[in-house]
């Protein structure tokens, strides 16, 4: 199963490169691994998605517990939360495709960030399905090429009734 | 006063009651080397940085202080990289001082510049460079914490020259700000209580003792507690000495070269007790058919053990000897002990008879070839096992572990997790400096000893009376032996008969050499060995070559498919 785990490591050099030794060093993979600052700046916060069975997410659990620079680390799996992505798609574009292609971005509320006679970037931002679907809608005019952040994550607040 | 970072760096070991570092000097740590010439505490000058780290790793298990070693940048750190796996393997406190380039050329391919902490990040516990004087200190306090705390460990720390060289004002922190770093020590009470009621409502309990017994110096608790409730222990070949050898309830190693009497205890109890111990591929066997009617307790300070290759039903997280103190409190006067014990008798008797069924065992004729087995139960015999034994890996290994009896912990010393060639005889001069009036005996095999052979000139240097038993075979054994069971006796580059006089040799390096062919002199030689007090002596053993350890469990079989003599 997929597993989207935020990790609040100290801000050091050679911390990154832990957490991947890790992963790499016992065969646990990777899908998408996001890291900045945080708030504070001698914390940072790494937001990984991973796979794997009951099994192989406790020892991922445990392990990344175990560095040294490790100061937290949270699972979402099972519990409300916001996932956001971002992407960057540049697709060919032809005078005669323009108003398909306007259309679509409106549809999804991305944005046109940059044109050339041939071609449009366009950013979007949102959760997996999001992403996946406005791929395959611009997929028809030529996808160029697509750039995406790897997923960050965040517990939603609890509403009160 | 202000000093420069490497008498800091001394002053600093003297603080945390160092007395003896092992080391080979470089460019990189010159400043560190000069600190030392008029500085109090001791250091051995090896012939190879790799033989540093094993007699770091040797002094450390016999002790159970941290070993510490200094080493000089690129080539001196890289060889220290099989040290430190080593002692990763198999938890031992440590820590590892490399030179590095200066700060502003590290990055540069500058002379003897190897990314040393991105090299060992696998193999340390932690390790750290020092990119600014001011947490030089720190750092080391750090460091010893991190080795010596939790889950043992080696941990490096990699010192720019120009740190060393810089002026700093000794101020040694007295204690660690590491909040996220805060090791289990004591066991949750309620799994405590699970795992007592578990084991008192079991009939057929076995305990399964590792290395953590060892290392959390809970041998006395193990004893007692096994003691009071009848049950059968088996230890791994990392738990020797942290049970009893001589005592009725111990049952021998278990796993690929266990007894047939533990294989089959734990193929069979239905309340498996692992103390300490990690569940390793060369203990279980084939993993889903380990222990398949038992319910499992496991107490280990490290959660990332738990778990990890067996599911277990009742976990505890919390350091072996605080875990095993409160399971005696909890048993104290207890009423359901005396009927569980009442009842242990019939699986008592059942052990009994797989032990008397195929005991380990090897045939010497008098007139024959020597036994390898023949020459430990000698060695155990002068001694009266009181000696402090290291190995080599192999054979020579297994049969140090199966036909020497040890009583006590931090007296069998060998490379379990890693299996590193070459760890034994440096890890007697480790062991013997740290206790210089005890008998150590390093029991090596031919191609192991030649790993780290130089180490000879070192022993001979610091006078050290320890004893080299070399099991002679000719061969690397347990491959050849690997390739007579599985590879139809193909046996591919195996034979090392090329070699030296090992007497001779012991001789030219200053050493004393004896050499044995027959069986009568196997005593002779150990007698005579055992005279030498002032240098080491180096027996030569000329064993019989085709000699396999049994039993045996196949890789991937379960450990009731012994193969047996
Ligand atoms: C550094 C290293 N290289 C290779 C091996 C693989 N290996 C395991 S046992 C063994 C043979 C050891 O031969 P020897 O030291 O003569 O001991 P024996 O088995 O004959 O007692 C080898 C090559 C190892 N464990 N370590």
């Amino acid at each position: 199963m997929r597993h989207t785990i935020s990790v609040l490591v100290s801000n050091e050099f050679g911390v990154l490169s832990r957490i991947s030794g890790l992963f790499s060093g016992r065969g646990f993979n990777i899908e998408s691994l996001s890291v900045a600052e945080t708030l504070d700046p001698i914390v940072s916060r790494m937001t990984i998605v991973t796979r794997g069975d009951d099994k192989v997410i406790e020892q991922i659990n445990k392990q990344l517990n175990k560095l040294i620079n490790v100061i937290k680390v949270h699972d979402f799996t099972g519990e409300e939360h916001i996932e956001r992505e971002l992407a960057l798609i540049k697709v060919t574009g032809t005078p005669e495709s323009r108003a398909e292609i306007l259309s679509i971005v409106d549809i999804f509320r991305a944005k046109v960030v940059d044109v050339s006679p041939r071609s449009y970037t366009i950013e979007t931002t949102g959760d997996e399905e999001k992403i996946a679907a406005i791929t395959e809608l611009l997929r028809p005019f030529g996808i160029k090429e697509i750039v995406r952040t790897g997923k960050i994550a965040m517990a939603r607040s609890l509403k009160q009734k | 006063m202000k000093e420069n970072g490497a008498q800091i760096l001394i002053e600093c070991l003297l603080k945390e009651g160092v007395d003896t570092v092992f080391g080979f000097p470089g460019g990189a740590v010159l400043p560190i080397y000069d600190a030392l010439f008029d500085s109090p505490l001791r250091h051995i000058l090896v012939r190879h940085e790799q033989g540093a780290v094993h007699m770091a790793d040797g002094y450390a298990r016999a002790t159970g202080r941290p070993g510490v070693v200094i080493v000089t940048s690129g080539p001196g750190a890289t060889n220290a990289v099989t040290g430190l796996a080593t002692a990763y393997m198999d938890s031992i406190p440590m820590v590892v001082f490399t030179g590095q380039v200066p700060t502003e050329l590290i990055g540069n391919d500058a002379f003897q510049e190897a990314d040393i902490v991105g090299i060992t990040r696998p193999c340390t516990k932690h390790n750290y460079l020092v990119k600014d004087k001011d947490d030089l200190q720190r750092i080391i306090k750090e460091a010893f914490y991190l080795a010596t705390t939790g889950r043992p460990g080696p941990v490096l720390v990699d010192i720019p020259k120009d740190i060393l060289t810089a002026p700093i004002e000794f101020k040694y922190p007295d204690g660690v700000e590491m909040p996220n770093y805060q090791p289990t020590y004591k066991g949750h009470p309620g799994q405590i209580r699970k795992a007592v009621d578990l084991i008192l409502s079991s009939k057929r309990p076995v305990v399964y003792a590792g290395g953590g017994v060892i290392l959390s110096n809970a041998a006395d608790e193990l004893k007692t507690l096994a003691s009071r409730l009848g049950l059968p222990t088996t230890t791994t070949l990392m738990g020797l000495g942290g049970f009893p050898g001589t005592h009725p309830l111990f049952m021998g190693m278990l796993g690929m070269h266990g007894t047939y009497c533990a294989n089959m205890a734990v193929t069979n109890t239905d309340c498996l007790i692992a103390v300490g111990a990690r569940f390793d591929d060369r203990v279980t066997g084939k993993i889903d058919e380990f222990a398949p009617f038992a319910r499992i307790v496991h107490i280990d300070i490290d959660p990332t053990s738990i778990s990890k290759n067996v599911r277990v039903d009742v976990p505890i997280v919390g350091d072996v000897k605080n875990v095993l103190k409160d399971m005696l409190k909890l048993i104290h006067g207890s009423k359901a002990v005396t009927d569980f014990k009442k009842n242990l008798k019939e699986w008592q008797d059942q052990i009994k008879t797989w032990n008397d069924t195929h005991r380990l065992s090897y045939k010497q004729e008098q007139k024959g070839k020597i036994k390898p087995q023949y020459v430990i139960e000698k060695l155990y015999e002068a001694t009266k096992g009181d000696a402090v034994i290291t190995t080599e890996v192999g054979q020579n290994q297994m049969w140090a572990a199966q036909f020497f009896k040890y009583d006590k912990p931090r007296t069998f010393i060998s490379s379990g997790g890693l299996g590193t060639m070459g760890f034994g005889f440096p890890a007697a001069i480790g062991a013997q400096l740290a206790l210089p009036d005890k008998v150590v005996i390093g029991i090596a095999g031919d191609g192991s000893l030649q790993m780290n052979i130089q180490e000879l000139a070192t022993a001979v240097q610091y006078k050290l009376p320890l004893k080299i038993a070399i099991l002679n075979n000719m061969v690397l054994g347990m491959v050849r032996q690997w390739q007579e069971f599985f590879y139809n006796k193909r046996y591919s580059h195996t034979c090392i008969s090329v070699a030296p006089d090992f007497v001779k040799l012991a001789e030219a390096y200053g050493a004393v050499g004896f050499r044995a062919r027959t069986v009568d002199e196997v005593e002779t030689v150990i007698k005579e060995a055992m005279k030498v007090k002032d240098r080491p002596v180096l027996m030569d053993f000329k064993v019989d070559q085709f000699e396999d350890v049994y039993p045996m469990v196949p890789a991937g079989q379960p450990l009731s498919k012994m193969l047996l003599v």
